[in-house]
């Protein structure tokens, strides 16, 4: 049974017209579908359009072209103040003249609900974000990591059908980010409202979405779920804006068995999975530092494409060994810190670089 | 480490500048309870002086003409001024820059140039001179005094505080009344009662714009003093004093008190 | 769609800056207009205007005065009055300056609370009634007045003081009542500074001078800039200060403006002064727009 999508994007686009600079698109054509009850990260770097996009779906700017859709009815042309849908601010945008209690309330102020109900709505928002004593407080008298909360039980109070949450802890120190990121999860699953989450960090990214989008210039380059994007990245920008990444060009020379053969640049020929690449054409190879292992020697017997040490990098959990191949790009290799004091190869050491089976990713660029 | 912050010589100027500001000021105060009707030899404390001008009828009479096209231009320009304002609000276009200018032209243009314009429009027009056309010109140069402080505690709110009412369910009306309102208020307040103490102060203007009805409390004074010093004018000055004092305290007072 | 939303918004703030754009235009931009069209009409017989007679006698009369048979001869008289009251706005700003600037300096120096209260007390002086603050000064200059009396016990001098009514007086008053108006903006100027510059300043060996000259200064020149032409201005066109402390003797532009439609009564004259005034302000203040205000809103 297919999931609905909670909100639909349809080849929407934003340009901006400023004088003197001719047209700007924050967004080019974008076609996106949000599934109910998910955690949903647009994840880019700054202007990239993932606030943008989430402003479409707010109310607070319009798609120049297309459609924006939720739960199927389009809802562009709709003032925010008429869409089932709340937002959390990365400025949280607290009432500062009303109480948390005034603040929580207010939506269900505007919506007519009566006095009793509210209350009660308040005071179980408030539970739910674990401030239950501090209605009567003003904004300003409160810590950041409690005003962000008081923002989201304000945005989850009215029960809208999506949440969108704009940057909300980018304002906190690292500790609270992490705890605020595990109590953003467990509202989410509690709860079963759409999240729609927007982030320049990719870690947060990956750790807390069902799925992601990543962005880049107003165009959605791919979205799938952490290990998805992760392991699969399809692009260059996604593979190194994800994580860290080897990069290497190389050319198809033929097909075996199923897998297409190419020559990388440096001499090295590898044989990986790859469906559709024609020959002849010039491809770019990618491979994540962990599936990379460091054999002794510099021969090539098992495969592996020789080189110097240049740097080992330790950082506690694992070294990263930069590997200058011969007659090739420098290869970052993670190797976990398993045993204590010592290291896998030292620096200027001759080694040879092992390439685990189906690490290699064909990006497009 | 606060040494660094003092410049040499600054102080010394720095005092003698108050001295100077608030010595005439001191001065008359004093003055204005001095027995002596030299007003320069002090021979002893008295208030008779108020009393008299209390009990003065034509000055009651400019007092409350005074009072009553403060009021007027007061309420009058503060609305203009907040609607302006709102209006103005979240624009960074030329014709923005020019809307302002325009609002602030009162404050550029000197006093006895647009003291001597408005009378011939008043007389154009065939307006009888008088308290109307006091308050009309009034209500035009208090419009700046009242629209700048609303002006710059607008442009202090945070503008993604009206997103959030929007996105709450606050349609455009509610969300002036329940979020831009409150907020704004104490900037409103503050801009009302400058140009209330703007109103009441004003000369020049006044004194070409008044003709025979329209006689203000600056303007009494004014004659009082040309006839020469005595000691009801020193208490009419004084009580203009306090009575300013006054108002931009607390107008202060508001602009603090509410962050 | 994006279009919609905008002109919808767009409509709304406009009808709320429309009343207070108009009243302004009607009362204060018509009525200036008017004023230059008056300095070209005729003078009524006994005193206001002649609406439908044009002349450009108000114009020539500001340079020339007729003879018995219609020559004529150049007058410099009222030449010399504008002189006069550009030579006084110009000391008067000056001396604004020099007193204004160090204080303004010692101010922005203070910590916070301090400087609050001070910047308060330099604010309250400005709402006061400025005839009431210029009567003050009567007080205290005139024959027999305070300073003679104070002047006379110390044994300084012996006759009467003699200020009151002359220049000197004058000059007093005008520093006195624009003061406020210079030290505010350097005020504000010098707040917005970054004193870690002047600390960086130090740290590359620069004594306090040279911090002052080089750094503090240049970064408050907005501020002064502003503080000078707040305080020019009004001088020029002063009328209470020059009526109440020059006693009808040290005639500047204000007093020979309201002298047109009070004694003299020569309207067409009197606009045609008010709008040469008007003429001087204006350009004092596109070159200062020009000057002052382009440059730091592209730096910014």
């Amino acid at each position: 049974m297919p999931v609905a999508a909670a909100v639909s994007l349809r080849g929407v686009t934003r340009v901006y017209h400023t004088a003197g600079e001719g047209e700007t698109a924050a967004l080019a054509g974008v076609d996106l579908d949000i599934l109910d009850n998910e955690f949903f990260t647009l994840l880019g770097p700054s202007g990239c359009g993932k606030t943008t996009l989430l402003r479409m779906v707010a109310g607070f700017d319009e798609p120049t072209e297309g459609h924006v859709l939720l739960f199927g009815q389009p809802i562009q042309g709709l003032p925010p103040h008429r869409r089932p849908v709340n937002t959390v601010f990365q400025s949280y945008a607290l009432f500062p003249h009303m109480s948390v209690a005034g603040n929580v309330g207010f939506a269900l102020e505007m919506l007519g609900w009566p006095r009793a109900e509210r209350e009660a709505r308040v005071a179980e928002m408030l539970d739910l974000v674990r401030l239950p004593e501090l209605g009567r407080r003003k904004p300003g008298q409160l810590s950041g990591g409690q005003q962000q909360r008081v923002a989201l039980a304000r945005a989850l109070a009215p029960r809208p059908k999506v949440l969108l949450l704009d940057e909300p802890l980018s304002a906190l120190d690292l500790k609270l980010r992490k705890e605020m990121q595990i109590e953003l999860k467990r509202l989410q699953r509690e709860t079963g409202i759409t999240f729609v989450f927007v982030t320049h960090d990719q870690e947060e990214a990956l750790t807390m979405s069902d799925r992601i989008a990543v962005m880049r210039s107003g165009h959605v380059l791919q979205v799938g779920s952490p290990r998805d994007v992760y392991e699969h990245p399809r692009h260059r920008f996604v593979a190194q804006f994800i994580g860290e990444t080897n990069l290497v060009g190389g050319r198809v020379v033929g097909e075996a068995d199923g897998a297409a053969l190419v020559d990388l640049d440096g001499g090295m020929r590898v044989a990986l999975r790859a469906d559709g690449v024609g020959a002849g054409r010039p491809v770019t190879l990618a491979v994540r530092p962990e599936r990379l292992r460091l054999a002794a020697g510099g021969g090539d017997g098992d495969g592996g494409w020789p080189g110097t040490v240049g740097e080992a990098v330790y950082s506690g959990t694992d070294t990263a060994y930069h590997v200058a191949l011969d007659g090739g790009p420098t290869f970052v290799v993670r190797e976990q810190n398993r045993a204590a004091g010592t290291a896998t190869a030292a620096v200027g050491e001759r080694v040879s670089v092992v390439v685990e089976p189906d690490a290699w990713q064909v990006l497009e660029d | 480490m606060t040494d660094l912050r003092r410049f040499p010589g600054t102080r010394a100027v720095a005092w003698a500048f108050f001295a100077y500001l608030y010595l005439p000021i001191v001065v008359l105060v004093v003055l204005a309870f001095n027995a002596n009707t030299t007003a320069t030899i002090w021979t002893g404390f008295t208030t008779d002086w108020f009393g008299r001008v209390l009990a003065n009828a034509d000055i009651m009479r400019a007092a409350r003409n005074s009072l009553t096209v403060a009021l007027i231009a007061t309420a009058c320009s503060t609305v203009l001024a907040t609607a302006a304002a709102l209006g103005l609000a979240r624009r960074r276009v030329r014709s923005e820059r020019a809307a302002t200018a325009l609002i602030s032209l009162p404050l550029v243009v000197p006093e006895i140039v647009t003291a001597v314009a408005t009378l011939l429009f008043f007389v154009l027009i065939g307006l009888e001179l008088g308290l109307l056309t006091v308050a009309l010109a009034h209500t035009v140069f208090c419009i700046p005094f009242a629209y700048l402080p609303i002006r710059a505690r607008l442009a202090g709110m945070d503008p993604a505080l009206l997103d959030a009412a929007a996105d709450l369910y606050a349609g455009p009306w509610r969300t002036f009344l329940r979020v831009t309102l409150p907020l704004l208020w104490p900037g409103v307040l503050s801009g009302a009662m400058l140009a209330f103490i703007i109103s009441l102060d004003d000369f020049v203007i006044t004194y070409f714009v008044a003709g025979a009805g329209g006689t203000t409390l600056p303007i009494y004074i004014f004659g009082m003093i040309r006839i020469g010093v005595s000691p009801e004018v020193n208490a009419v000055s004084a009580l203009m004093l306090v009575v300013s004092i006054l108002f931009v305290s607390l107008s202060y007072l508001i602009g603090r008190r509410a962050g | 769609m994006a279009a919609s939303l905008d002109a919808r918004g767009r409509l709304g703030q406009r009808l709320l800056v429309a009343p207070a754009l108009l009243v302004l235009v009607v009362f204060m931009v018509g009525p200036l207009l008017l004023m230059g069209y008056v300095s070209l009409l005729e003078k009524g017989t006994y005193g206001g205007v002649q609406w439908d007679v044009f002349s450009g006698e108000a114009y020539v009369r500001f340079l020339f005065e007729r003879d018995f048979d219609d020559t004529l001869l150049f007058n410099p008289d009222y030449l010399r009055i504008f002189a006069r009251s550009l030579g006084l706005a110009l000391w008067t700003t000056a001396l604004a300056l020099a007193v204004g600037l160090p204080t303004a300096l010692y101010i922005a120096m203070q910590p916070p609370a301090r400087r609050n209260l001070l910047v308060f007390l330099v604010t309250i002086p400005f709402w006061t009634n400025l005839l009431v603050r210029n009567y003050a000064w009567i007080l205290l200059l005139r024959n027999n007045g305070l300073l003679d009396g104070l002047l006379r016990w110390m044994g300084v001098t012996d006759g009467p003081l003699g200020i009151l009514y002359t220049d000197t007086a004058v000059a007093i008053g005008l520093v006195y009542s624009f003061l406020p108006f210079m030290v505010l903006p350097i005020y504000t100027s010098l707040e917005k500074m970054d004193f870690r510059l002047v600390e960086a300043a130090y740290d590359l060996y620069a004594g306090k001078w040279q911090a002052l000259r080089r750094i503090v200064l240049p970064l408050a020149a907005p501020g002064i800039a502003a503080g000078c032409v707040l305080v020019f201005i009004p001088c020029l066109g002063a009328y209470v200060t020059p009526e109440l402390l020059g006693g009808g003797k040290a005639l500047l532009i204000g007093n020979l403006i309201q002298g047109q439609f009070g004694v003299a009564r020569n309207w067409p004259f009197g606009a045609a002064l008010a709008f040469a005034l008007l003429a001087i302000v204006l350009l004092v203040m596109m070159v200062y727009t020009l000057r002052f205000k382009r440059p730091a809103e592209g730096g910014r």
